[in-house]
């Protein structure tokens, strides 16, 4: 924005065809997300350099196959290669191709030509090319073309100096026109381009054949389209398997001409090997289970270590600000909401870190399509979709990023109901939960002399959220009913090593889109947990000091004791207490006191901040060092006054094991949720059934136990 | 047209054969843009385990597909 004379060159190609690749060699680590508008889709910007030292911003757009969208993703890239007059429109394009089997990029090119943005056409793959033993007359190609054609090798950096200087020459516009335009379109397109600002006649045909990637365009703009393409009776989408055709045919045209040496496709045998084994009936699923395994060894082994040291870190930072800043609310807000906010997402990072860093060499190598292939029946019965599969083992560390995982799924029911059914997948906010509750209630004993009872049970748990995950897809399956059709049809790429550096900015990327996301919502929840556990009706928060005082005059409790009784004492005369004792006769049934209510109104934006309160409400000090250990033996030492047992019986546990697996708990997720369906419906819904379905399985679960 | 013309949901592994158009207009884009044309040979490489979905070759590249949506494109063979 600060320098006009900066050029944004958009990158443009077919799914796998490098194009990654080519951003991150281009740009380095000189890169941003943004957001598209309206949407989540991340947009990726970078910055470099040209030889003349003038600064070119680059946007990688999602991976099409053409310019006729049919997922969210492939929309927004219809939508700015059709939107030529906004200060977002591209200087130049750069469609970016596999040079090793053109004909796909071909036709993708072919189409951005027609538009009649300024066009670079980057062949990629140069490496293999020459090992497959194909030779392209490029400049025959450039010529037929009537763009600049580069060969470059994006994995290796080759051919980017030259790239780069292509992008330096003055942006012509292309003079042909591939594709010849229907007779019947040529008066709508004439009365369109004399009414509204539209470059050229396959624009203005494009605007015709695409009413829903028009939201760039005014209110009475889009009138006149749909004006037009009304007393014309222009269907859109009538034309558009005979363009494929015609497009195709110049293509092969083209390619009988340029193409020198032609080989066969041998070079990818390994490749079908490979799927041999990894699409095998028995050891495909049986590699995929084993891979599964692996990865959650590593969101919960691995990644403890990082996050007890984050955790450490920021209650030594609370800490450290208390002793240093004057005591009062602004100090509070700072060490007791702020800090332990920020905390409360960074701790996140590892588990989400490790899982995206598995997901990308998953994608890079090429066998997530093969995921997708071998899930693909199961889940459809579901009325899912083999691409449900990455949102749902994603939301095993954190549903954020699953649900905006869920974009590439072009099934509107099948998308929607994976958005739905994925916060059910037990996500990482919920381990402390789950943890410091089985300690509670499962003896730390073998089971056949080999299996952890603790173990079993927590793994029941995520088993649980795993199966009401489908049940309730299979349910909604039986309920939307929609005209759309369902189809798969995907390309299965050419097995291939992960280039590493990608497997590093996707890590980086998706890490920093989870904590500006989920950040900002947990951020404020924080605040307002905050002021609702610090502050109560009445006078008896600021009296607090006199009125613990005074009633445990003959207990001399220690220094830290009695802090501990005065913080739990506000708490409990806090507007979270209060609301607390409030909802107490509805959780009464599933066993709760207002105790346990308070911490249910505290998590209902984010679920592991249960913990935290059960710690305050029990009156343990946050500085204690053994923190899970005391929790535990303090909430375990909790009567009941009804019954004079303890309060944390089976019964009580397992009830909020099951609500915490089920309920909904998270604000971040509904915030996404919202954007990513484009309004409350969804959410509300999504908030409602979970909530009665975590009620309501908690009464069932406590009425029987105890 | 496409009564008695077979279609790809019918081949067996390994089999080619010429793609002779489709019975599906809204899925025939899709296809196409895929690389799947009227003309192109089609071979048909291997079914997932329980059969659906199926991988075929065309174009040069490997698709996968579901049965049903194999079902919409006829071939000569």
């Amino acid at each position: 924005m600060a320098n006009p004379k900066r050029q944004k060159v958009a990158l443009v190609g077919n799914p796998n065809s490098g194009k990654s690749s080519l951003f991150n060699q281009l740009t380095g680590l000189n890169q941003k997300i943004g957001n598209f508008p309206g949407v989540t889709v991340e947009k990726r910007l970078g910055l470099a350099s040209l030889p003349d030292g003038s600064a070119v911003e680059f946007m990688d757009l999602p991976g099409i196959y053409s310019i006729y969208p049919r997922s969210l993703d492939e929309q927004i890239v219809a939508e700015i290669l059709l939107n030529h007059h906004s200060p977002t429109t591209p200087d130049k394009i750069i469609v970016i191709a596999d040079a090793t089997n053109l004909k796909r990029g071909l036709l993708l090119l072919s189409q951005i030509i027609d538009l009649g943005l300024p066009t670079i056409f980057a062949l990629n793959m140069m490496d293999l090319v020459a090992k497959a033993g194909i030779t392209y007359d490029l400049k025959a190609l450039s010529l037929n073309l009537g763009v600049p054609v580069v060969p470059i090798n994006a994995r290796m950096g080759i051919g980017l100096a030259e790239l780069k200087k292509v992008i330096l020459q003055p942006g012509l516009s292309p003079e042909k026109q591939i594709f010849h335009i229907w007779d019947e379109a040529k008066a709508p397109i004439k009365e369109l381009r004399n009414s509204l600002k539209v470059d050229n006649d396959y624009e203005a045909y494009q605007f015709l054949e695409q009413p829903k990637s028009l939201a760039f365009l005014s209110r009475e703009e889009q009138k006149i389209v749909n004006d037009v393409r009304q007393k014309h009776s222009f269907f859109p989408g009538k034309f558009q398997g005979a363009e494929t055709i015609q497009r195709y045919g110049f293509i092969q045209d083209l390619l009988n001409e340029v193409t020198l040496k032609q080989t066969d496709f041998s070079w990818k045998n390994y490749s079908r090997k490979i799927d041999k084994i990894l699409t095998h009936k028995f050891w495909g699923y049986a590699l995929f289970f084993a891979l599964l395994f692996l990865i959650f060894q590593a969101i919960f082994a691995w990644a403890t270590v990082p996050m007890d040291m984050i955790d450490l870190l920021f209650s030594d930072l609370s800490r450290h600000l208390h002793s240093v800043l004057p005591p009062g609310p602004l100090t509070s807000l700072l060490a007791d909401g702020i800090v332990p906010g920020i905390g409360g997402i960074i701790i996140f990072v590892p588990q989400i870190a490790i899982l995206f860093a598995f997901i990308s060499v998953l994608e890079e190598s090429g066998y997530m399509a093969r995921v997708v292939f071998l899930m693909d029946k199961l889940m459809r019965r579901f009325g899912l979709n083999g691409k449900s599969v990455v949102p749902l083992m994603s939301g095993v560390a954190c549903a954020i990023p699953a649900i905006m995982a869920t974009r590439t799924i072009d099934n509107w029911k099948e998308r929607t109901i994976t958005i739905f059914v994925t916060p059910l997948m037990s996500c990482s906010a919920r381990l402390p939960v789950f943890t410091i509750l089985i300690a509670l209630i499962v003896p730390d004993q073998k089971a056949l002399g080999f299996f952890n009872l603790q173990g079993i049970a927590l793994m029941g748990l995520y088993l649980l959220g795993f199966l009401a995950a489908l049940g309730s897809a299979w349910v909604m399956n039986l309920i939307i009913r929609v005209k759309e059709r369902s189809y798969l049809i995907m390309e299965l790429p050419t097995y291939r090593l992960p280039k590493w550096s990608n497997v590093g900015y996707t890590i980086v990327e998706k890490t920093k889109a989870f904590v500006l996301e989920a950040g900002k919502v947990i951020m404020a929840i924080s605040i307002i947990l905050w002021v609702l556990a610090s502050y109560g009706p009445g006078d008896k928060l600021s009296n607090a000091r006199q009125n613990v005082l005074a009633e445990s005059a003959n207990l001399r409790l220690t220094d830290q004791g009695l802090e501990d009784r005065i913080a739990a004492y506000k708490l409990e005369n806090s507007y979270a207490g209060v609301i607390g004792k409030a909802i107490e006769p509805a959780i009464r049934p599933l066993g709760y006191d207002w105790k346990i209510g308070i911490a249910l109104v505290t998590s209902f934006a984010a679920r592991e901040v249960f913990v935290g309160t059960m710690a305050t409400i029990y009156s343990i000090g946050s500085a204690s060092n053994d923190q899970d250990a005391t929790i535990k033996s303090r909430m375990r030492e909790e009567v009941n006054p009804a019954t004079g047992g303890p309060r944390f019986t089976p019964a009580v546990g397992f009830s909020l094991l099951v609500f915490y697996t089920f309920a909904m708990q998270c604000m971040s997720t509904i915030a996404v949720v919202y954007r990513e369906t484009k309004g409350w419906k969804w959410p509300i819904l999504q908030l409602l059934y979970m909530t009665a379905l975590a009620y309501l399985s908690a009464l069932v679960v406590y009425q029987i136990l105890s | 047209m496409a009564e008695n013309l077979k279609n790809v949901s019918q081949m067996k592994p390994g089999d080619i054969a010429i793609i002779a158009g489709f019975t599906d207009e809204y899925l025939s884009f899709k296809l196409m843009e895929m690389g799947c044309l009227p003309g192109v040979p089609v071979r048909f490489n291997f079914t997932a385990p329980f059969g659906d979905p199926v991988c075929i070759s065309v174009s040069g590249y490997e698709l996968s597909l579901r049965l049903e949506e194999a079902a919409t494109i006829s071939i000569l063979s």
